[in-house]
């Protein structure tokens, strides 16, 4: 997996050893996404967790690290030191200490907490390791939520000024369609595509099936981006188990590996980004990524990209290189993103269908692919499909992370 | 927002200061005092923007953030200012006329509000320069 240039370099270590190990994941599992009103925050990433590690075959006494992604606890449920907390109700604190930590990059804290677990294993400091992400987004009004989602974006600069998130995500929308003709329909068929997804699997929020009619008749939220463009306010967990790749046959037939992580920043205001509508930090962390797997977008058989708006999945696709620069929405239209095509796009209803509950969206990701490359998707699953990668954004696109996991080691 | 978090950004807010960097000539608004291409070797000093500049990208906001509900429907809009930089800023007049490459110029206006008895925040939106 991990080629380590610079600590190859200091230690003089011969070409082809290296100091890093291949990591794999051994179990997955998502709670029920969507608004679960009886439900706590611990409550489900114990649910998740728990899954997780009987879906492993390991046990509690094993797990050498706990990551949890959570964007905002303190503003949705008035609770911080989350990593803490999880691993208390999941009895891993009080008998067995088990060291736990809260990653947060806003709606990318997921995907970076099964980053921090990566390195966690392929370091050696760890065998054992659970990544989960959760957020508990319904315990407080709309409005209120909205305004802690705008946080992940430039307080100061941006959320004073007025913008909200769907504001800044609609103006990169503006911008795609004056430069390269993207249309509100080719918008829409994106988020028709993913309810279709949605339908297929059991946890999502929505399962319903929707046309571009009722998208572009939808409430306007910011100009051109309906309510229908936008993903929705969930609860949910995922959590996964990793251990070294040597190892992961004593635990499962099916071990899936990871083949990259990668993981990218960019300025925190939109408006002091290099081109409005490209996600730089998103083109730099595939690139790492596809550097790291030597692979290419010809090599990847689905994706699960962070679709927190239909524009985002269209600059996503673009930019991760499944699509020409400009051509995401023609691409949708013709079907080349739906399961069955080319390359098929967020077979698990993706952040708009299956829900988006924002730290627990880049673990939902991999658990997503994991689930597809057992072909365990049931009604969604993309035949034969051998190598997944999953795209993860926080903010208007000032962090990426990027993981590519196959099949084969 | 609470008022000193506000106060201290004031100067950029009411009149466009925003910093350059004579060591490579990038200029920032909002300011920064770390040049991002030359970092600790860059030589920051304040400037004050001409504020006229040009619409790269717009939205009208139908949903409103906290503290902007009674200005719905509103045009948000970023901005590049001729000296380079870019910018969030609304702007003030029908939604409607707003288009990608139209010249702005600045106007102080008040931005928005914290609640009914909260703080009514001040600060630069943008009109038709031709206007
Ligand atoms: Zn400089």
């Amino acid at each position: 997996m991990v080629s380590t240039p610079n600590i190859k370099e200091k230690y003089a270590l011969p070409e082809g050893v290296d100091l890093m190990r291949d990591v794999a994941i051994i179990g997955v599992k998502n709670t029920k996404y969507g608004e679960l009103w009886n439900r706590s925050l611990r409550q489900l990433v114990v649910e998740a967790g728990i899954g997780a590690i009987e879906d492993a075959g390991v046990s509690g006494k094993d797990i050498d690290a706990l990551y949890v992604g959570n964007m905002s606890g303190g503003r949705f449920i008035e609770q911080e030191h989350i990593g803490a907390l999880i691993a208390d109700y999941s009895g891993l604190s009080k008998n067995l200490h088990v060291p736990a930590t809260r990653v947060e990059a806003a709606c990318a804290s997921g995907g970076l907490a099964l980053r921090q677990g990566i390195m966690n294993v392929a370091s050696g400091y760890g065998d054992i390791v659970v990544a989960a992400g959760a957020e508990k987004m319904t315990d407080i009004c709309s409005s209120e939520a909205s305004s802690a989602l705008a946080a992940a974006a430039d307080r100061e600069w941006e959320g004073m000024a007025g913008a909200t998130f769907p504001g800044l995500y609609a103006m990169i929308a503006t911008l795609h369609m004056h430069k390269y003709g993207t249309t509100s329909e080719q918008l829409a068929e994106v988020a028709v595509k993913n309810h279709r997804n949605g339908a297929h699997n059991p946890i999502a929020q929505y399962k319903n099936q929707i046309t571009v009619e009722q998208v572009l008749n939808s409430v306007m939220v910011a100009d051109p981006l309906h309510i229908f463009d936008c993903s929705p306010i969930t609860d949910g967990a995922s959590a996964l188990v990793l251990v070294p790749a040597e190892e992961a046959h004593k635990y499962t037939d099916t071990p899936i590996y990871i083949r990259a992580t990668a993981q990218a920043s960019d300025t925190i205001a939109l408006h002091d980004r290099r081109d409005i509508t490209t996600l730089d930090a998103t083109v730099v962390a595939g690139k790492r990524a596809y550097e790291m797997a030597k692979m290419g977008p010809e090599d990847i058989d689905l994706v699960e990209v962070h679709d927190c708006f239909t524009i985002a999945e269209l600059c996503a696709i673009e930019d991760l290189g499944f699509a020409e620069k400009g051509k995401g929405g023609i691409v949708t239209a013709e079907g080349e993103t739906a399961i069955g095509g080319r390359i098929p796009v967020n077979t698990s209803g993706g952040l708009k269908a299956c829900g988006h509950p924002v730290g627990a969206t880049g673990i939902k990701q991999a658990v997503e692919i994991v689930t597809q490359l057992r072909g365990e998707a049931g009604g969604r699953q993309v035949d034969g499909a051998e190598c997944g990668m999953t795209h993860n954004v926080g903010g208007s696109g000032a962090t990426a992370a990027v993981h590519i996991l196959s099949r084969d080691r | 927002m609470s008022v000193p978090r506000f106060w201290r950004s004031l100067g950029s807010r009411y009149n466009l200061e925003g910093t350059h960097c004579t060591e490579c000539g990038e200029y920032y608004y909002p300011p920064r005092d770390t040049c991002v291409n030359c970092r600790r070797l860059g030589k920051i000093e304040s400037y004050k923007f001409k504020g006229t500049g040009e619409i790269i990208t717009y939205t009208i906001i139908h949903t409103a953030a906290e503290g902007f509900e009674e200005q719905t429907p509103y045009a948000l809009a970023i901005i590049k200012l001729d000296e380079g930089p870019s910018l969030t800023a609304q702007i003030v007049g029908n939604p409607k006329e707003v288009y990608i490459g139209m010249r702005v110029k600045p106007v102080f206006r008040k931005l928005g509000e914290d609640g009914e008895r909260g703080m009514i925040y001040y600060g630069t939106k943008f009109v038709p320069a031709e206007a």
